[in-house]
């Protein structure tokens, strides 16, 4: 069956995707986060009426407003590519997509770019309560606009909220709330903006840890750190948090995921939880066994269920069924797949010419027992009599991501208490080695947020819709050399952006808080 | 009429008065022009909208791709 599909075209188009996204999430967590710094630091200066803190503010918005001016735009480019790569995926998803998009754009970026121009252009121009509330409005303005991207997404994960509709192969959105406060898309939002916190506090740690080594504009370094950790630590704590949260959704809704994160490919009840490890070669589908590691007992399936001796699924599990725990087996799943495909492609050629039988399957569309049996395994019908290895992720990049971003995140929880405790005894300048460590760690920062995003997608690997349609599925009948030389192109434009985005930032930074905020 | 004009000034003279800023909006524009001019225009076309006149067309070239390979 896969001989029908173009690899070489599904790779490029996924490679494209995914470097276009992780261009674009490097634009967009510091101006979701940095925005509520700012408006953090001008609340401090109206409340007090310190100049100092109007500077620190206006610096601090001058850097928002170079990361803002260079990222806007860049998400466009993925709508593009869901219109010329991904064209029977837009047609699949319906108005699912539209709608949070649609709301997106109207909503959230209208609010946010009439706000900014007020909070550039407006402090000599307006009073100063009307520029904070331009401030706040700015911030939650940008964080709106990432809710309606996170909700879509969401969806990708966990289809709910929809009904198919087999005379338009289209997906109808029956249920606006299923899809828009799903669990996925609640946790998803909350652990991705939470995470965007935590890059902007260690941006604003790192310049002002700088500063503090060069031994200029102290007190300006000393009160953004001081905003900066304690942000920042709310951040990191709400992150391990929706961190959890988000793990015991992929438990329920993607198993296959949650088994790659920690490279468990026997079942087991009361699991342990990889602390540290290093994966072996892989023997066999679905067995990548891991040479070292030091474990937490019980840890995984207590995180995942709440209960410590709960069974946690392996990929074995997945691959070959447990019939005991009510898996269905990779193939089982095919197999049920294939009738789904079956009976769309007999229901179209029967529209015309059989009335009766037309009928009889439009009926099966709308038995919700059928869509939940047969339906639901859509997207298995591709891999019906194929290597049950091609529905597994990548193993070893969902494990090694997923364990780096954690590890990184406990370095951050210690960076902003040791920050905040060191800002509080004014102690910090004295402490050379922890200021140098304060800026290497805002590219880690950049590191970790990417690498989510990483063991978020490479994990539901091959689904472009959880469960529904794999990517070789949706992408559209292109050649692979014009995806090709659009890749090389957008990597061009995209570090000349990034480079731009750099060196007027450094040159910023370099003049300092006294040239801040035009 | 009064407040439009307000509002023309606001904007007029936050443009003028920037220093960075004009930097960054030759960036945005040239950004901007790639992205839509170039990008859009030349290599991503909705292929949809572009290959099939129709809802009905567009709905039965996706049904018979997505079943084709049973």
């Amino acid at each position: 069956m896969l001989q029908n599909f173009d690899m070489s075209l599904v790779d490029w188009s996924r490679g494209q995707f995914a470097l276009t996204a992780l261009y674009h999430w490097l634009f967009v967590p510091l101006t979701l986060g940095l925005s509520f710094i700012v408006a953090i630091m001008e609340t401090i200066y109206v409340k007090t009426g310190d100049e100092a803190w109007k500077k620190i503010t206006k610096f601090w918005m001058t850097i928002f407003g170079i990361n803002f001016a260079i990222g806007v735009a860049t998400g466009i480019i993925l709508e593009f590519e869901f219109g010329t790569n991904w064209s029977k995926y837009s047609w699949f998803v319906g108005d699912i997509f539209g709608a949070p998009l649609a709301i997106e754009g109207i909503l959230a970026f209208f609010m946010e770019s009439t706000f900014i121009a007020v909070m550039f252009f407006g402090w000599e121009k307006v009073s100063k309560k009307f520029h904070l509330a331009s401030s706040w409005l700015t911030a939650i303005g940008s964080n709106l606009s990432a809710l309606w991207i996170l909700i879509a997404n969401a969806w990708m994960q966990n289809p709910v909220g929809m009904h198919f509709n087999p005379d338009t192969a289209r997906n109808e959105m029956v249920d606006f709330a299923a899809v828009a406060l799903s669990p996925t898309a609640i946790n998803k939002f909350l652990h991705t903006i939470t995470e965007a916190y935590v890059v902007a506090a260690l941006v604003v740690l790192a310049i002002s840890a700088w500063y503090l080594l060069k031994g200029r504009d102290v007190l300006f370094a000393k009160r953004s750190i001081m905003v900066g950790s304690v942000f920042g630590l709310i951040g990191i704590l709400m992150t391990l948090y929706t961190g959890d949260g988000s793990a015991k959704q992929v438990f329920r809704t993607q198993p296959v995921k949650l088994a790659a994160m920690e490279g468990l490919y026997e079942g087991e009840h009361g699991a342990s939880l990889v602390a540290f490890g290093l994966m072996g070669k892989a023997e066999e589908p679905g067995n990548h066994p891991i040479r070292m590691k030091i474990t937490l007992p019980k840890m995984l399936s207590f995180l995942a269920t709440g209960d410590a001796n709960a069974y946690v699924p392996g990929l074995k599990d997945q691959i070959y069924g447990n019939e005991e725990q009510g898996i269905l087996s990779f193939q089982e799943k095919a197999e049920r797949g294939a009738v789904a495909l079956q009976t769309l492609r007999e229901l179209k050629e029967a529209k015309d010419s059989d009335p009766a039988r037309y009928k009889e399957l439009r009926a099966r569309f709308e038995d919700p027992q059928w869509m939940k049996d047969y339906f639901a395994y859509f997207g298995y019908g591709y891999y019906q009599g194929e290597d049950p290895a091609l529905l597994l992720p990548n193993v070893t990049m969902t494990f090694y991501s997923f364990h780096l971003m954690v590890a990184l995140g406990f370095w951050f929880l210690l960076v902003f208490l040791l920050a905040l405790v060191w800002g509080i005894k004014d102690k910090l300048a004295g402490k050379r080695w922890f200021l140098h460590l304060m800026v290497w760690t805002a590219p880690l920062a950049y590191l970790a947020t990417e690498l989510g995003w990483i063991t978020a997608e490479v994990g539901r690997q091959p689904w472009i819709i959880q469960d529904l349609m794999p990517n070789m599925a949706a992408v559209s009948n292109i050649s692979a050399t014009t995806v090709q030389v659009t890749f090389w192109l957008f990597t061009l434009t995209f570090t000349i952006l990034a480079i731009a985005e750099l060196k007027i930032m450094f040159k910023q930074i370099n003049l300092g808080p006294k040239d801040g905020g035009q | 009429m009064h407040f439009l004009k307000k509002v023309f000034f606001f904007y007029y003279d936050g443009f003028r008065q920037m220093t960075v800023g004009k930097k960054l909006w030759i960036i945005i524009l040239l950004k901007l022009f790639i992205m839509f001019a170039i990008l859009k225009l030349f290599f991503f076309p909705d292929l949809m909208k572009k290959n099939f006149a129709t809802d009905q067309e567009r709905s039965e070239y996706v049904i018979d791709e997505l079943t084709q390979i049973q």
